[in-house]
């Protein structure tokens, strides 16, 4: 074995940070889907807190068609919120989180790549059942491009913001309901324009600025967040 | 080279408080075993976890090579193999694919080493083995084979003898007796007596504590 | 090899480094005390009497416009507290200084309070004007997310036992809604002129006459000496608290 004690002049060079990335993303998907029969409540989760308005307050189709887009949308939000307290938590109790923050490579990378796995699994899912969920609340076919699209682009920045919450939270034994509480209100832009986007395409007015906003929004997010969540672990797991 | 490696200087450390170590200060230098002892609860993992940089939540300082660590922290976390109080090891995944992503995190290592790795810790067969099917001494032994894998210099090593048989336990010993005999660093903590290791300092955290 | 120590660096004013100092911050905190607390009277007062009695009345609203008096100080100062939170974080943070972490913690409860006002004070406003005690107004709804906001950072705080723990995550989670407050204000502002037709609004009017603004001023001076007075009252209990073992804390609270 070669000499330990000086300082090491050669190392091998880095693999690229796609590669990283791949190799992060891998894992995560493989880690979700040998958990197979979680995968779906979030789903199930969207289509119960649907049926909840008709329920709850009329069943009549011009009064949820009007409610339509926001309903989708805050189903939506909320769906992806109860999933984010499990990001984070099984590396945490397990201690993968551990090697993780004492890795040279950067954690900018393997934290989008944690996060964009959730949001395949959560908000891509969620936006593509949304249409035919939809059509329980009568929304209109002209909404249907604008609510696909809306959520296309707001559910990764639900998921990059979600991610900030539960990296905050993680060192906590009941992270559940705090972390809706710190998240909840950076969440109100991308509602206000995602359905505003899903209201535009049902009365015929032109999404672009909507989606230029959200996509604004996810730009954003996509390259500050992960900063946020890199800080939140190691404080996390420092206290 | 005689440079210390790691060097500490005036620690203080309190949790719930109580002051768990205070003005602290010691080197490690490669070639050299220090054992970190102590009663159950003061403050062992807690020094381990802050000489790893896990932790931030002291007082003092620290140097790496001479540098302040927090301004050489890449360059250390290449240099370090840290074993923690958990495994590390993800239960769904097999011994072979926890290893894979542990030389995704350390791109130094080669892994081509994991087959021999597993071998030498006595995980040979097991290697596609989801780790919720091993006992807790198995994945023990899948986060042990790191050691095998990563020639860093400097190793600090949270109770790696738990969950670990007597065979086992020696050829650790053996392990950590080659790893400091090629100039690499050992700090530890274990409640078994290290009989196969010689060159042993020890710290004992009682006699550190500040009232 | 020589060893650099992290304090090599000064490049900041020596009074920065004092600051870091909790007992310098109880002592020169006891100085300022008086001097803001008096400040604080004299102008709350003043300006009280001066809004109620002695501004003119508005010419649309009567004289329950007069809450603005209350209104316009409390949501500035609501505002500004959220920033000077988010900034002790953020010294906290970068330079590790407890003393930061404590004017953050100390700041919450009193921006959150401020932010309470306002939205009562709003409330008190709208009912007169709109028939309501609530109305979904841009202002109103973006004072009701910031004090969500602050809700957020306090129950994050409360959560985490370590308390350095907790002041590094609150400072986190404050800098990260305030980089987000503009964003929620656009869109809050966006959204409130596509459902609310309504063509009045609730601030004041920007060409507001001499003898309205006036005592609006005084009003929002005497707020921020209050803020002042009641954020170095919160702070140096925080310093007593959390410096409780320190020598110079054991003798002052013998020598009461």
């Amino acid at each position: 074995m070669a000499d330990l004690s000086t300082n090491p002049a050669t190392v091998r060079p880095d693999p690229s940070l796609g590669g990283l990335f791949v190799a992060a993303l891998k894992r995560e998907l493989l880690l979700s889907l040998r958990r197979k029969s979680e995968l779906v409540n979030p789903l199930i989760f969207f289509l119960m807190v649907v049926t909840l308005f008709p329920l709850g307050v009329s069943p009549e189709p011009g009064f949820l068609a009007q409610l339509a887009p926001g309903v989708l949308w805050v189903a939506a939000l909320l769906a992806t919120l109860l999933s984010m307290d499990s990001l984070f938590r099984s590396d945490f109790d397990d201690g993968s989180l551990e090697q993780l923050l004492l890795s040279p490579q950067p954690l900018f990378v393997v934290v989008l790549a944690k996060v964009l796995a959730h949001w395949m699994l959560t908000g891509l899912v969620l936006t593509l059942v949304a249409p035919l969920i939809a059509v329980m609340l009568f929304l209109p076919a002209e909404g249907m491009p604008g609510l696909m699209l809306s959520l296309l682009l707001g559910t990764p920045t639900l998921s990059l913001v979600g991610a900030i919450g539960a990296a905050l939270t993680v060192g906590l034994r009941k992270g559940g309901v705090l972390i809706a509480l710190l998240v909840l209100p950076l969440y109100i832009p991308v509602l206000i324009f995602g359905t505003g986007a899903v209201q535009a395409a049902v009365t015929g007015l032109p999404l672009g600025g909507y989606l230029a906003l959200l996509g604004a929004l996810l730009a954003l997010g996509a390259t500050l967040a992960p900063l946020a969540i890199g800080a939140a672990l190691r404080i996390s797991v420092s206290g | 080279m005689s440079g210390a490696l790691l060097k500490v200087e005036k620690l203080f450390c309190e949790r719930d408080e109580r002051v768990l170590f205070d003005d602290l200060s010691f080197e490690i230098r490669s070639g050299e075993i220090v054992q970190v002892e102590g009663a159950n609860g003061s403050g062992k993992t807690t020094l381990l976890r802050i000489l790893s940089g896990l932790s931030r939540n002291y007082e003092g300082e620290i140097y790496w090579r001479g540098e302040p660590l927090a301004a050489v922290r890449e360059q250390f976390h290449r240099e370090l193999l840290y074993f923690g109080h958990q495994p590390g090891v993800k239960a769904l995944l097999t011994a072979e694919e926890n290893l894979h992503w542990y030389c995704a995190l350390h791109p130094a290592l080669d892994p081509a080493r994991i087959a021999q790795a597993l071998q030498q810790v006595g995980l040979e067969g097991f290697e596609d083995v989801a780790c919720h099917m091993l006992s807790a001494g198995q994945q023990r032994r899948v986060s042990l084979a790191r050691l095998y894998l990563n020639d860093a210099p400097l190793w600090i090593l949270d109770e790696p003898f738990t969950a670990i048989d007597k065979g086992g336990v020696a050829a650790q010993e053996a392990l950590i007796a080659r790893h400091v005999a090629a100039g690499g660093s050992v700090v530890l903590t274990t409640h078994q007596d290290l009989q196969g290791v010689e060159a042993l300092r020890r710290i004992n955290l009682d006699q550190q504590s500040g009232t | 090899m020589a060893d650099r120590k992290a304090s090599d660096r000064k490049w900041l004013p020596r009074w920065f480094y004092q600051l870091a100092s909790p007992r310098w911050c109880y002592q020169i905190t006891g100085k300022l005390l008086p001097v803001f607390s008096i400040a604080a009277l004299i102008l709350l007062l003043g300006g009280t009497v001066w809004a109620l009695a002695f501004a003119p009345a508005d010419y649309q609203q009567g004289n329950s416009f007069r809450i603005i008096y209350l209104h316009v100080p409390s949501a500035i100062l609501a505002q500004s507290c959220y920033m000077l939170m988010a900034l002790a974080g953020a010294i906290g943070l970068i330079w590790k200084m407890k003393v930061a972490d404590m004017v953050a913690k100390s700041c919450a409860p009193v921006g959150a309070a401020m932010a309470v006002l306002a939205l009562l004070t709003g409330a008190i406003w709208g009912k007169p004007t709109w028939g309501s005690w609530w109305v979904w107004d841009a202002r109103l709804t973006s004072m009701l997310i910031l004090f969500f906001l602050y809700l957020g950072v306090m129950a994050l705080n409360a959560a985490i036992e370590s308390e350095v723990t907790a002041a590094q995550a609150s400072a986190v989670l404050a800098l990260v809604g305030l980089v987000n407050i503009p964003i929620i204000k656009y869109s809050v502002e966006w959204w409130n002129t596509l459902h609310q037709p309504a063509t009045f609004k609730l601030t004041e009017k920007p060409a507001m006459p001499v003898e309205m603004w006036l005592p609006l001023l005084v009003m929002v001076i005497g707020f921020y000496c209050f803020f002042a007075v009641a954020l170095m009252l919160r702070l140096r209990n925080e310093i007593l608290r959390r410096e409780r073992r320190a020598g110079w804390v054991r003798d002052l609270l013998l020598s009461k």
